[in-house]
This record gives C-alpha cells, sequence and structure tokens, in this order.
C-alpha cells in the first residue's frame, strides 16, 4: 500500500511569465501616470456631457471654491515669472529671489496684491492656512482678477481661460467673473467639468 | 559538471561517485514572493491613481457687453419663437413669450424636467413656424442659484442641440415673478 501512495510534493507554479507582465504593466502605469498638480483649494466639479478635453498647456484657471472664494492660476513657471514682473512694475512692490522661487512653483494663488509680499514669506504651513479663507477680490471698485488677467494675457497671449468652480459655489460669483472677462473683450472662454454618460435620446 | 567531460567510461564512473561525496551542485532559488507582491502592490497603486479623471471642458460664448456710448437696438425677435428660463437651485421657473408671461416651474430630471418642456416648445414652434431650430431660449441666473445649475443649464442645451440661446441678466421684474410663484406655492400646499 505505502508502495503506491502519491507523493505528496509542492507543486512549484513559475511565475516568471506573470511576474514579466505585472512589471510589465507597472512600468506602463508608472510612464503614463500624471500626478495631478496639487491645488490650493478643494474643487468638486460638476459633470456635464462635454467631451473636449482640457488642453495641457496654456491654460489660465480661476477655480471657485464652494464658498465663493476666488483662486488664480497658470500652467506655466514661466508665465508666473513673467507675472511677477508685472506685478512689480505696476504696484511697485519688490520680491526678493527666494520670494519669486516660491511664487513660480505655486500653481494657484488667492491672496490680494497687497498681501502677496508677505503671503511669500510664509512657510508652506501658514499658506495653506492662509488659502482656506484668502480670496482674490473681484468688486467692481477693486477687480484684481482682472489685472492678473490682463497681466497673464500679456505674459502669453496664447493663454485661454478656463473657469474650474465647484458645484457648490453660488452664481453670483460666477456671474462676476463673466462679467470681468466680459469687460476684458474674453468672449470665450471654458468651464471645466467632469464627463457624464451622454443621456439616450 | 566538468569532471563528467572527458576521460573513458570507468572515469565517468569514477566521476559519479565522487560527484556523490560532493554537495550537490543547485541552481540557487530565489523567493520571488515578496517582489511580486511589491510588484502587485505598486500596479494596485497606479491602477487606482490614474483613475481616468482627465477633466474636460464645455466651451461657453457669451455675447459682448454692450458699452453706453454705442447704441445698440436689441434684436427683435418673434414672441412665438421665445421660451425664457428663469433657474434657480436646482429648480427652473419658465414662460413663454413676451407680454403677461404664465410661469411655470420644472426641474433637472431627465425624462420629465427642463429636457421634455424645451422639445415640447420646439415641438411648437416646429408647427407655428415649419423650422423647429427656430427656437430661441433665453437662458437668466436667478442668484440662488448654484454653479451646479448653470452647467445643467448649459448642458442641457447641448443635449438637445439648441443652437440658438443666450445668457441674458434677470430683470427686478422677473425676479418678482418667482418670489410670486414661491409665495403662491407656500400659501397653496
Amino acid at each position: 500500500m505505502a508502495k503506491f501512495k502519491v507523493k505528496k510534493r509542492n507543486i512549484a507554479i513559475d511565475m516568471t511569465p506573470m511576474v514579466d507582465l505585472a512589471f510589465l504593466l507597472i512600468t506602463f502605469f508608472m510612464l503614463t501616470v500624471k500626478f495631478r498638480a496639487p491645488q490650493a483649494v478643494e474643487v468638486n466639479l460638476p459633470s456635464s456631457i462635454a467631451d473636449t478635453p482640457l488642453p495641457a498647456q496654456d491654460i489660465l484657471t480661476i477655480s471657485v471654491s464652494a464658498d465663493g472664494r476666488i483662486f488664480f492660476g497658470v500652467d506655466s513657471k514661466h508665465t508666473r515669472l513673467a507675472i511677477l514682473e508685472k506685478i512689480k512694475d505696476q504696484y511697485g512692490y519688490k520680491f526678493s529671489e527666494e520670494e519669486a522661487k516660491i511664487f513660480s512653483l505655486l500653481p494657484e494663488i488667492g491672496v490680494p496684491f497687497e498681501q502677496l509680499k508677505s503671503y511669500l514669506s510664509y512657510s508652506e504651513a501658514d499658506r495653506k492656512a492662509i488659502d482656506k479663507r484668502a480670496s482674490i477680490p473681484v468688486d467692481s471698485a477693486n477687480n484684481q482678477l482682472k489685472q492678473w488677467i490682463l497681466f497673464a494675457r500679456y505674459s502669453n497671449p496664447k493663454i485661454r481661460i478656463a473657469i474650474r468652480a465647484d458645484e457648490k459655489a453660488p452664481y453670483p460669483v460666477i456671474a462676476r467673473i463673466i462679467e470681468t472677462l466680459k469687460e476684458q473683450k474674453v468672449h470665450r472662454f471654458n468651464l471645466i467639468t467632469t464627463l457624464e454618460a451622454q443621456p439616450k435620446s | 559538471m566538468a569532471a563528467e567531460v572527458g576521460g573513458d567510461s570507468g572515469g565517468a564512473k569514477k566521476g559519479k561517485k565522487q560527484s556523490k561525496a560532493r554537495k550537490p551542485k543547485k541552481r540557487p532559488r530565489i523567493d520571488m514572493t515578496p517582489m511580486v507582491d511589491l510588484g502587485f502592490l505598486l500596479l494596485t497603486f497606479f491602477v487606482l491613481t490614474t483613475t481616468m479623471t482627465t477633466p474636460n471642458t464645455m466651451p461657453v460664448v457669451v455675447p459682448p457687453k454692450i458699452t453706453e456710448k454705442e447704441e445698440v437696438e436689441p434684436p427683435k425677435i418673434a414672441e412665438g419663437k421665445v421660451i425664457t428660463l428663469l433657474v434657480g437651485r436646482g429648480k427652473i421657473y419658465y414662460y413663454t413669450g413676451i407680454e403677461k408671461p404664465e410661469l411655470f416651474m420644472t426641474d433637472f430630471s431627465p425624462k420629465t424636467g427642463i429636457r421634455k418642456v424645451l422639445l415640447n416648445r420646439r415641438e411648437e414652434v416646429a408647427q407655428r413656424y415649419g423650422k423647429p431650430d427656430e427656437m430661441i431660449v433665453i437662458i437668466k441666473m436667478l442668484e440662488e442659484a448654484q454653479y451646479k445649475d448653470f452647467v445643467d443649464i448649459l448642458d442641457e442645451m447641448a443635449i438637445i442641440q439648441q443652437k440658438k440661446y443666450a445668457l441674458v441678466d434677470i430683470t427686478e421684474e422677473e425676479k418678482g415673478m418667482v418670489e410670486d410663484y414661491k409665495k403662491a406655492i407656500r400659501a397653496s400646499s
């Protein structure tokens, strides 16, 4: 009996092809992944059936938080530095090299010009705390968003304007922004949304 | 192995004996499990973070602002072609025509909401003027509206392929109409 007993053996599966495939996929995803740039303001985008992808460059984003605070951002470092130059010229603020460097790395900014210098001198954590309540003024008496857009369009004439607003953002704020854009003869802009399935007619 | 190369059969025998005495040469087996674990962990991570959340854009074109210097007469449009939407928070108040309008209310629900209203109105316009694309939609946003409502109503235009629509500022009169409508609803309920 003992002679016919099937020998218990550990079955060794050759895992090499699987590992190969796994690493191939990892490489693929690592190379294709594009991390979202950290944003100064959390935005819950509304969905729409619009399926035109957002261009990757030459984009000016006007972000609006759920409580209606406005932030401004441009995508390239180059443009940011050019904008900072314009702010220097226009308002006579002086920025150190360090501050300019910090500014060039900020994806979005939400402080009025008067506070910009002190904002740049703070630590990152302090800046985050300020971002929680900051907003660019858009009142008709002191429309700084208009200035920001003007500087950005001077710095990069090709720039396209996109509004990235939270779905709960109050409409009057959006209306103010559209009004500001109209004042600058910008009649064509984009609303950033997430994709939703097209309903069947 | 080298011991087996060359020599006569006796030698080979001898070699076999020798190899028995020697430690058997084994290919070192590396346990790949941890590597595979790590591999799949990374794979999962990258698959989940790529979640294809490429944001999309909805193009918007707004009419130029009319400055006080310019004297532009508002375009004349036939009353029968117009539908005016007053968009509030998740609710749409609408009326057709211009004179003494009666306000109705609807919402964004896909089957029974604004889409149906617009399609019905288009049908009416088509019967009267012969062409369905004669319809003109005027969108006015109420102050209570949120950005989502704005995107939704523009989206609705895209869904029904309505080309002729305009975003216009709301008048005090219309605000009053909406208020009256809300009051009437509260009174009746």
